[in-house]
């Protein structure tokens, strides 16, 4: 039997509104494809998983459609599997695991994570703060708020710190609804909430409050989960144009800000026909978000072929079915505006590719004389980001790496002890699963630590 | 939810609120700005901050209503509360290792450049200001100034008021009749702190202008307020509001400022027509 596969909302809906794209599977689908688990003895899929879930446990729940003691075996390594369910990018970790993969398909792991956390009652019972040390935790995204429902798990008295109006960090101003609905983040927070951590908006970390602050007001450890900041530019000519937006800016307006709503005030002018650059998971979403923010035309532009974009492949065909044209092995070298410097087109030139560089992939080269023009009146460029660039401000005791990111020892410790950190900010830009991870491993640390200070 | 203590116009198009943030209050310094949001619709706009008291854990803005979101805020009154208010956010404005110095407002620039008049002042450093408005009804803060400065010179477009003409020709006479400035601060329209600026290289006295930048987070993550600086990307929220006068691009941020000048004005209309229903 084959992978069941999960229905999608209608090509047309999609392209005029902001409605998830994947719509989950119901009580059958999820009977049929949980049934094809072989509930191996060695569950390879778990050492495939960041947070090491244990998947054939919660699987073989969901065949007696159990789906709160699924849930409840999930909890006890993820705190949000609603998230992951949706964002993580299974195909390259548990289900690459998956025995079934190897003469088949493997089994849909994130798509009974995503039906388990949507369809379970979740009536646990809270624990009630056991009094344990007080933890701070810079910044909501997901290393934080993984961080955040650990440590209250084991008992500590946790707050929230959080930079902007909104919690969630990347999941709320980066990660449009489409892919992952609002309402899921905000429902996770609230469980976070019912588990006992307290979340403070509005607070920018190395400006309202600093360290200091922080120890003077009885936190015994600190955990920097801030995420990621300045956005890449290529440093092309007229990147400075009315109308080149960074991913960043252009996924906060439309995401956080709710731009592209009329009831909301924050503006964002007629897209008209939109360049998108680059080939991750970021330039994806900004390309979907264009589309639904009524562009005339979205085209994405790459300097490599489709094979070595790091975009999962799932977000690559979502793209392309609903319209978005890939330039690929193209790449932008001046982006062109009119008198006022309002977007006019891009010059572009195509690429070739040459012998793997150090990143193992091929390397793009220019083709001479292939530079053309290409019509645009906005252009997003999603070429990644450097870490956030408050905390080189806030403590030289905290130490950096040469780009900027924190450095940490085994234990997700800083070089300022009873500082931790993790997710971005340590990594740069990578995956939400990947900070959660982080977030989580240190919460164990930081229990550790204040276990053996104490 | 943040309470405005005090909302009290100040011209006709000018306001000023005390806003309740001890923690903003506690922490901010002149020259350093904060983010708003009116309401749960709102915009996150950035206001730099005119004044605070630690002590009472209040900081106070002024504003012209120039869009929709401003007018929304001018439309609070005291015992009203603002959705968000985030800060301090910038650097502050660097008032070391000089002695005298000249301070110029433009327009409701003019409250951006008190509380740096306020803080040289306080530190015992030599203080002169000019504040440069179209006419005698905009003349804003005129006490205030007369406080915190050893000269304090007015200047009408029309003449109206205080002196007849622009603050660059102010500042030239001022520069030429003797008066040792060590630094100009100039905060106000962009093609003020252009003329300013030009001035200030010509007669080779540093010059500190303060940049405000369409933003969105404040914090360095969206890029939004880059300008040209020296002919680098620089980030107003992150590497300044303040910068090196002679260095700005102003040409380029002129243009970048108008981004959603149509949007906003559409905006505005729209709010006014709802409020005269």
């Amino acid at each position: 039997m084959n992978r069941v596969e999960m229905r999608l909302l209608d090509i047309d809906k999609r392209k005029t509104t902001f409605e998830e794209v994947a719509l989950g599977y119901n009580k059958k689908e999820m009977l049929d494809e949980a049934s094809r688990c072989l509930n191996c003895k060695n569950k390879p899929c778990v050492s495939g998983c960041l947070v090491n879930i244990d998947i054939p446990k919660f699987i073989d729940f969901l065949k007696k459609d159990n789906v709160d003691e699924a849930y409840n075996v999930i909890s006890k390594s993820s705190l949000l599997p609603g998230i992951c369910g949706r964002v993580c990018p299974q195909e390259t970790q548990c289900e690459a695991k998956c025995i079934r993969g190897i003469k088949g398909e493997s089994i849909a792991i994130g798509r009974l994570e995503r039906y388990v956390a949507d369809n379970a009652a979740k009536n646990f019972v809270f624990s009630e703060s056991e009094g344990k040390a007080k933890v701070a935790i810079i910044g909501s995204g997901p290393s934080g708020l993984s961080c955040a429902g650990t440590l209250s798990t084991l008992g500590y008295d946790v707050t929230v710190f959080e930079a902007m109006h909104k919690f969630g960090g990347v999941l709320i101003y980066g990660i449009p609804e489409f892919r992952l609905p609002k309402t899921i983040v905000s429902e996770e927070i609230e469980k976070l909430e019912k588990l006992g951590v307290k979340f403070i908006k509005n607070v920018v970390f190395g400006k309202t409050i600093d360290i200091n602050d922080l120890i003077d007001e009885g936190y015994k450890a600190i955990f920097i989960g801030c995420g990621a900041g300045l956005p890449n530019f290529m440093g092309i000519p007229g990147e400075n144009l009315n109308g080149v937006y960074s991913a960043n800016e252009f996924l906060t307006r439309v995401n956080l800000m709710k731009a592209s709503d009329e009831r909301y005030d924050t503006p964002l002018g007629d897209l008209g026909d939109v360049v998108v650059v680059g080939g991750g998971n970021v330039a994806m979403d900004a390309s979907r978000c264009a589309l639904r923010a009524k562009a005339k035309s979205v085209s994405l532009v790459y300097r490599r072929d489709f094979e070595q974009m790091p975009a999962r492949k799932e977000e690559v065909l979502h793209a392309q079915e609903e319209g978005v044209n890939f330039n690929v092995l193209t790449n932008p070298c001046e982006i062109l505006g009119d008198e006022l410097d309002n977007i006019v087109g891009v010059k572009c030139v195509k690429m070739e590719l040459s012998a793997p560089d150090s990143s193992g992939r091929r390397r793009p080269v220019e083709i001479k004389n292939s530079q053309f023009i290409k019509k645009a009146n906005t252009v997003i460029m999603a070429i990644g980001n450097n870490p956030n660039p408050l905390i080189k401000n806030i403590t030289p005791a905290i130490k950096l790496n040469q780009k900027g990111c924190i450095e940490i020892d085994e234990n997700h410790m800083t070089s300022l002890p009873g500082v931790f950190a993790g997710g971005d900010i340590v990594t740069g830009a990578a995956t939400v699963i990947l900070a959660m991870q982080a977030g989580k491993e240190s919460a164990y640390s930081i229990d550790k630590y204040l276990k053996n200070k104490l | 939810m943040y309470e405005i203590l005090l909302a009290e116009k100040l011209n006709g198009s000018v306001m000023k609120m005390v806003i309740s943030a001890p923690l903003v209050a506690k922490k901010c310094l002149a020259g350093q700005f904060i983010i708003l949001r009116v309401d749960e619709v709102g915009e996150r706009i950035p206001l730099t901050i005119f004044d605070y008291d630690r002590k009472s854990g209040t900081v106070s803005i002024i504003f012209q209503i120039v869009g929709a979101t401003t007018r929304k805020l001018s439309l609070l009154k005291k015992g009203d509360y603002l959705f968000d208010f985030v800060g301090p956010l910038g650097n502050p404005t660097n008032t070391n290792d000089i002695n005298k110095v000249l301070v110029i407002g433009g327009g409701v620039g003019t409250a951006i450049a008190f509380p740096i008049c306020k803080e040289l002042y306080e530190s015992k450093k030599e203080v002169d200001a000019i504040a440069g408005f179209r006419n005698k009804e905009l003349v804003i803060l005129e006490d205030d100034f007369r406080d915190v400065t050893k000269q304090f010179f007015i200047m009408t477009d029309d003449g109206s008021y205080g002196e007849k003409g622009l603050v660059t020709e102010k500042l030239e006479k001022l520069i030429l009749s003797g008066s040792n400035y060590e630094r100009v601060y100039a905060i106000g329209p962009l093609p003020m702190m252009k003329f300013v600026s030009k001035v200030c290289d010509k007669y080779n006295i540093p010059v500190i202008v303060s940049m405000n930048s369409i933003m969105i987070d404040g914090t360095g993550m969206c890029g939004c307020c880059r300008l040209l600086v020296d002919g680098k990307v620089r980030f107003a929220c992150i590497d300044g509001p303040e910068f090196d006068g002679t260095k700005v691009d102003y040409d380029e941020a002129i243009k970048r400022n108008k981004m959603y000048f149509k949007e906003e004005r559409e905006k505005d209309c729209n709010l006014l027509r709802r409020i005269d229903e």
